[in-house]
């Protein structure tokens, strides 16, 4: 599976000449690799954005979600698109490279041929190129960025910190990056990112004052053009993750306050305004059609691989609205034309990153396999082979979190297990080996702790509810962005399009009905409360000691809900 | 949102300022200069609390504001905030529909003050925020929801 280049090339080759549609296709993306990332220069001003890579510093398998729903509003508009809705709403052949970049279709057989995406060393070739024929580019990161490994949690964020450096990240914005504390963040923009890298975030302010803890926005020089960022970052960072780790810190959307930045910034001369946002792309397309004055949205949180910007329409004209997916699969390369002062015309291209089809750049796998070494006898332990394809993203249960939630049930004999609804983790195919490193993308977080508690059946309806509101609330700015909790041993019926407090219906345990009043052990991870700090052991410890009990995963039959009112919905397979 | 609160604590004066004061427990309520109507504090339903302080049914007006987030990050501390663009506004009171005593503030605005007021209250689950406006001697109101989430799951 992991063949190396040659091997690789010959394998395409062969295939092309056999006529397998899915390789000859991929033949033809080699042939002229050039002709994939050779996209012509448009305009004067070209901004690259990078998003949500969770901290993937190697190339990895990702599948795409084949469950993104959307309601009201939302049902069947971008990103709530999936598979052949989607391929169809972007004009993608069947089977084509695009379909395998931006879909779950044919994934198996499609990862195998394509092999790995992302990768900072593939990246770094990108960028590089990017850089070369756009004179003046600058690189923006739309945040967690530094979370999602075994090595970035081990070295404090550091192997992340340092690769963005290298990488020549200009301007970033946050929300996982406050899991390591304030202290923390502030310490790396003070010291390592100063001279090089600003961190913006208008909606970040002190709990106290009101004063701003970040710049919200910095002016950039792009070959004449005053260029404003703006930083949006996850506006419910200190309701998603833990409160105590920025307890000084007051987040929110606060449209009034972007509005009043945008002008500012206008104000001050910028030609063109844009903003890097974590918002999530339902609440940036809210937030576009809201304020006024902004060029492109560049946006990150949801994870969706957007491959061409949604136009919104409001008071002051049209702003673009992009997604650029997750785990440093994808290079969103926007170009500007600007003239008499203002974006007259752009050119957008979400580029994907094919790890065999850009050599590695010597100097950035020299800084990760540096990063990495003291780590690598940890990360290589092999704890069991799967037979089936593992993944995370989709709205309910992924095949990774079943294997979760599985160890949770078992290893603290629970008869009830949840696992957060994270749209991180990356994938693996079937045959391959789970290691720990494996498990740690799925895992790794600063408040890992696993929990065991006594629930009532009521509280366990009140804990979907909320969970299930914060996905599928009809007001985007209700909701937080992440999927539905995961859960072991209990089924349930989802209405999604119910009020909040009707959604979660029919909960069964065992072929019996809940009962409101009855408790329940159940076992979960990651608390947000200051209380359960430290609670039981960390969560990849259990999944670890469950995996090297049982050896082989076999393959997976997923705990979904019953899902109602979504038959006909686009955002589902 | 938390300038404007300091505007109001650096510009306004009387009643506003001794109310907002009272509602931050800096000072006691019987201290301020602001009349203490017990039985409107007391109510539990939206509708008592609406007849004690006299308003009746209040007009939907989109002359009065109000703001605090969408999802409280502390539902002990929800910061909320009221202005009023209507002439001759005398009185701003914050109903949190949902608590066991819906009324959480209520301001008196002697003549000329600006009607924009800041506070934080205490939401134990989500809820509609009201804004009730006195003005002219007729009532005015707006609403916004909070949500109070149990948190976590996110990203």
């Amino acid at each position: 599976m992991s063949m190396n280049r040659r091997e690789f090339l010959q394998v395409l080759a062969v295939a092309a000449a056999g006529g397998m549609s899915l390789h000859s296709e991929f033949a033809m993306a080699e042939k002229g690799a050039a002709r994939l990332y050779d996209l012509p220069k448009f305009g004067n001003v070209s901004l690259l954005h990078i998003t949500d890579c969770h901290a993937q510093l190697l190339p990895i398998y990702f599948r795409e979600p084949s469950v993104n729903l959307g309601f009201g509003d939302q049902f069947g508009k971008v990103p709530h698109l999936v598979g052949d809705h989607l391929l169809k709403h972007f004009g993608f052949k069947p089977n084509s490279l695009e379909a395998h970049a931006f879909t779950y279709l044919n994934f198996e057989k499609a990862a195998q041929t394509y092999g790995k995406v992302g990768g900072f060393a593939h990246l770094a070739t990108l960028v590089k190129r990017m850089k070369a024929s756009r004179p003046g580019a600058l690189l923006l990161d739309g945040g967690d960025t530094w979370q999602g490994s075994g090595t970035a949690l081990w070295s404090n964020a550091q192997d992340m910190v340092d690769a963005c450096k290298a990488l020549g990240v200009d301007v970033m914005t946050l929300h996982w990056e406050a899991t390591y504390g304030e202290e923390r963040v502030k310490e790396i923009e003070e010291k390592d990112f100063a001279g090089h890298v600003d961190i913006v975030a208008q909606n970040i302010k002190t709990t106290d004052f009101g004063d701003p803890v970040f710049k919200p926005y910095v002016i950039k020089n792009i070959n004449g053009v005053p260029v404003a960022i703006v930083g949006q970052a996850f506006p419910y960072t200190p309701i998603a993750n833990p409160r105590w780790q920025i307890p000084n810190w007051s987040y929110g959307i606060q449209d009034d306050n972007m509005q009043a930045v945008v002008d500012e910034a206008r104000a001050k001369g910028a030609q063109v305004v844009v903003v890097i946002s974590h918002n999530g792309m339902d609440v940036d397309l809210k937030m576009a059609s809201r304020v006024r004055g902004i060029d492109a949205i560049f946006g990150g949180h949801t994870h969706d691989g957007v491959p061409a910007p949604v136009v919104v329409r409001n008071a002051g004209g049209k702003t673009l609205v992009t997604n650029a997916g997750s785990n440093g699969k994808y290079l969103g390369v926007m170009d500007f034309d600007v003239k008499n002062g203002k974006v007259v015309d752009f050119r957008y291209k979400l580029l994907p990153v094919f790890a065999n089809l850009l050599p590695a750049d010597k100097a950035m796998q020299t800084l990760i396999d540096k990063a990495r070494a003291p780590y690598l006898d940890k990360l290589g332990e092999k704890l069991a082979v799967t037979e089936g394809t593992l993944y995370r993203r989709g709205n309910f249960n992924g095949t990774f979190d079943q294997v979760i939630v599985d160890a949770l049930l078992k290893v603290k004999d629970a008869e009830i297990a949840f696992s957060p609804g994270f749209r991180w983790g990356t994938s693996l195919l079937p045959g391959q080996d789970v290691l720990m490193e494996h498990v740690l993308d799925q895992t790794a977080i600063t408040y890992p702790w696993t929990t065991v508690t006594m629930m009532t059946g009521e509280t366990i309806k009140t804990v979907l509810e909320d969970v299930c509101d914060n996905l599928f609330n009809p007001d985007p700015y209700y909701q937080q962005g992440g999927d539905m909790v995961r859960v072991g041993g209990l089924q349930y019926t989802c209405d999604p399009t119910a009020k909040m407090g009707s959604r979660i219906q029919d909960m069964m345990l065992r072929g019996q009905r809940i009962d409101p009043k009855k408790t329940y052990k159940v076992a979960g991870w990651a608390p947000v409360s200051e209380e359960a700090k430290g609670a039981g052991e960390p969560i990849w410890e259990v999944v670890a000691r469950y995996l090297r009990d049982i050896k082989t995963i076999k393959p997976i039959e997923l705990n979904m809900p019953k899902l109602k009112g979504a038959d006909k919905n686009p955002g589902i397979a | 949102m938390n300038n404007q609160r300091r505007n109001v604590l650096k510009s306004g004066t009387g009643a506003a300022v001794l109310g907002a004061l009272a509602a931050a427990g800096i000072i006691k309520p019987g201290v301020a200069l602001a009349d203490w109507n017990k039985a409107a504090f007391e109510a539990k339903s939206m509708a008592d609390t609406l007849k004690a302080l006299g308003a009746g049914a209040p007009v939907e007006s989109k002359d009065v504001q109000v703001t605090g987030p969408d999802i409280a990050e502390n539902g002990a501390v929800v910061p909320v905030g009221v202005a009023s663009s209507i002439a001759g506004t005398t009185m701003v009171a914050i109903l949190v529909e949902k608590n066991p005593n819906a009324l959480a503030a209520s301001f008196t605005l002697p003549e000329g003050t600006e009607a924009n007021v800041q506070t934080r209250v205490k939401m134990g689950q989500t809820s509609n925020v009201y804004a009730l406006v006195k003005a002219g001697g007729k009532f005015y109101m707006a609403t916004k929801e909070i949500k109070v989430t149990l948190g976590g799951c996110g990203g």
